[in-house]
């Protein structure tokens, strides 16, 4: 491994810890009103919640999101795995190794830059390029499933490219 | 109030004869094919009725049809209060002198009356100010609960009488009604008639729907959700509120459309990142293949005659607009202008396609022939989305919706209907935000 992609390894993680602030479905609703600006939190301080001593639960949501992170990311238009997943998904056939009996659903989703059913076959591409680079990996595909939900559920509110590229993603939620 | 569609309520009673023979001229009519052109002015008289209520349904109706009339942009109805002659000698015959003093070109009298049987009695009559002329008369007897229903029949028959087209008053929209956060939507079917009023909720929110259809019959809807992670399309009866599950699928099903006689119903399955286009007979649920293509098939839609399907599929590279036999043979791509081009909608009238196309940060709604040729861009904006044609194919209606600030707020979604021309861009005003619209055929 040289040293650039050392670097971008390590972005990506400073990236999905930032990201653990949000997680997608389930265990949502971290207490903040319906109405607020939940603004694209920029780059000050965001201190990564950090695993507790005690961890959280062997085979949970929330040990994947703090091991690797619950989400990629992808380019406009495009479901091809970015470089700079390879990481986190090797990280996700790995935790389902070791949790044998895990399934996980992915979710695929895009920005609000497309019309709505054009945007679900998007959707529904990425969440299969997920799933197809896991089973690469090794996973039985019948641990997998996939959905896509189009433009219809950003994670992000924001119409800014930060904001697109942070909704363009594909979500690993443990059955 | 709950009008089963397809039955027909209104016995048109008979036309009423023109009560001056006056010679043909020059015709009083507005020409719908124009650009921008000022509205024509025209006096709306309350229908004159001799007891209370016939007094407030016939003031109610002349407000129904007078607002539909400004909303189509080709009218301006004048203030009732610089009316001159009153609505009881009216009854008569028209003053045409003291109607051209007030600038009326046109001018609309009827009246009602509340009968024994329980019907309502509605005559009413369009007059040329200016040739002193009957242009319509035409008698209507009804329950008086579907008055409101009758004042769009009594539009429809004035805007037919205008401008040589069918009217579209008689209508209804089923739309998205959303309300919340957009991190955090609530989605859900609604429908209304076309000028807002009975609005009710068709789903209750629990599950994601979307891009919701007529059926021809006006009886079904045909729709998009996601329920327990699945996502299918819906068959909805309107008036039982009963849901199906549409066909019995491996992959996602979306993108529903329904074909011209009713008996098909269109749309897209993805199985492994893949989508292509299928159709379904409703009667035998018998499902055959069209396309056949790693890329994205999706958003068919069929020509009036049935003759042809337009789609939208990023084969090419990137999304275009793709003309194809019904059997999905021969596909033509129709779509060349840079950017991407989405939602193609075939109009009732088969002459043109509308489309969503998205180039440089900009989305547009536009219109072309069924061969690519003259295209014509109606409106833009940062979001605007998925055209649906009126019956007559002069109006379109679409959703716009507002990008989000630094500060989190926008992300506001509307109805909005533009003419053909481009012109006479309006909200359609719905409870919550509104997205998807679907404009059902004249109701039966």
């Amino acid at each position: 491994m040289n040293l650039k992609m050392i670097v971008g390894a390590a972005v990506a993680v400073f990236m999905l810890a930032a990201c653990e602030s949000t997680p997608e479905t389930k265990a949502t609703s971290t207490g903040s009103g319906s109405g607020q600006a939940a603004a694209p939190a920029p780059a000050p301080a965001a201190p990564a919640p950090m695993a507790k001593p005690a961890g959280p639960r062997p085979g949970s949501q929330e040990e994947l999101n703090a091991q690797y992170g619950d989400r990629v990311f992808f380019d406009y238009d495009k479901s091809d795995v970015r470089a700079d997943a390879a990481k986190t998904l090797d990280g996700w056939a790995a935790w389902l190794q070791k949790n044998g009996s895990a399934r996980l659903t992915v979710e695929g989703h895009c920005d609000e830059r497309g019309t709505k059913e054009y945007n679900l076959a998007l959707g529904d591409r990425r969440a299969n390029a997920v799933k197809n680079y896991l089973v690469a990996r090794g996973v039985n595909a019948n641990r997998l499933t996939g959905i896509s939900y189009g433009k219809e559920k950003p994670t992000v509110l924001g119409s800014n490219e930060d904001a697109w590229a942070k909704n363009r993603r594909g979500v690993a939620v443990v059955n | 109030m709950t009008h089963a569609c397809g039955v027909t309520r209104f016995v048109i009673l008979l036309a009423l004869c023109a009560v001056l023979g006056a010679p043909a001229r020059a015709e009083l009519r507005v020409d719908i094919t124009e650009g921008f052109r000022a509205p024509m002015p025209i006096a709306v008289v309350n229908l004159f009725g001799d007891q209370p209520q016939e007094t407030q349904v016939g003031k109610d109706i002349a407000q129904v049809v007078s607002a539909n009339l400004e909303r189509s942009g080709l009218f301006k109805p004048i203030d009732q209060k610089a009316f001159i002659q009153s609505a009881q000698t009216l009854r008569v015959m028209p003053n045409f002198g003291e109607w051209r003093t007030i600038n009326a070109a046109a001018l609309v009298t009827g009246t009602i009356q509340m009968r024994g049987d329980g019907q309502m009695r509605v005559e009413f009559r369009l007059w040329d100010v200016f040739a002193g002329q009957q242009l319509v008369g035409l008698a209507f007897s009804t329950e008086p609960q579907h008055w409101r229903r009758l004042a769009h029949k009594i539009s429809d028959a004035i805007y037919k009488r205008m401008t040589g087209e069918e009217g579209y008053f008689d209508t209804r929209i089923v739309y998205i009604s959303e309300v919340g956060p957009l991190t955090r939507r609530v989605k859900r079917l609604a429908i209304m008639d076309q000028d807002g009023a009975n609005h009710r909720f068709l789903t209750d929110g629990r599950h994601l729907t979307l891009t919701p259809r007529f059926s021809p019959t006006l009886q079904e809807i045909t729709y998009f959700a996601i329920v327990n992670e699945k996502p299918r399309v819906y068959l909805l009866s309107v008036d039982t509120g009963k849901q199906e599950l549409l066909g019995d699928f491996s992959g996602m099903t979306f993108a529903p459309r329904f074909s011209p006689d009713g008996n098909k119903v269109i749309m897209s399955m993805a199985l492994d990142g893949n989508s292509e286009i299928y159709s379904m007979d409703l009667r035998t649920r018998k499902v055959t293949r069209l396309t056949n293509d790693p890329g994205i098939d999706t958003s068919p839609s069929y020509a009036p005659d049935g003759s042809k399907i337009v789609f939208n599929s990023d084969r090419g590279g990137a999304q275009q607009l793709y003309v194809m036999e019904t059997d999905g043979a021969n596909v033509k791509r129709i779509s060349f202008g840079t950017g991407r081009y989405a939602t193609p909608v075939w109009s009732p009238r088969g002459d043109l396609i509308a489309f969503t196309r998205m180039h440089q940060g900009q989305f547009y709604i536009g219109v072309m022939r069924p061969d690519g040729s003259d295209e014509r861009l109606l409106t833009s904006g940062f979001l605007v989305e998925g055209p649906t044609w009126a019956p007559n194919g002069r109006v379109l209606m679409y959703y716009r919706q507002t990008p989000v600030d630094a500060r989190g707020r926008g992300g506001v979604a509307r109805l909005y209907s533009i003419d053909l021309t481009g012109h006479n861009e309006r909200e359609v005003v719905t409870p919550l935000e509104g997205s998807d619209p679907a404009w059902s055929p004249l109701i039966q």
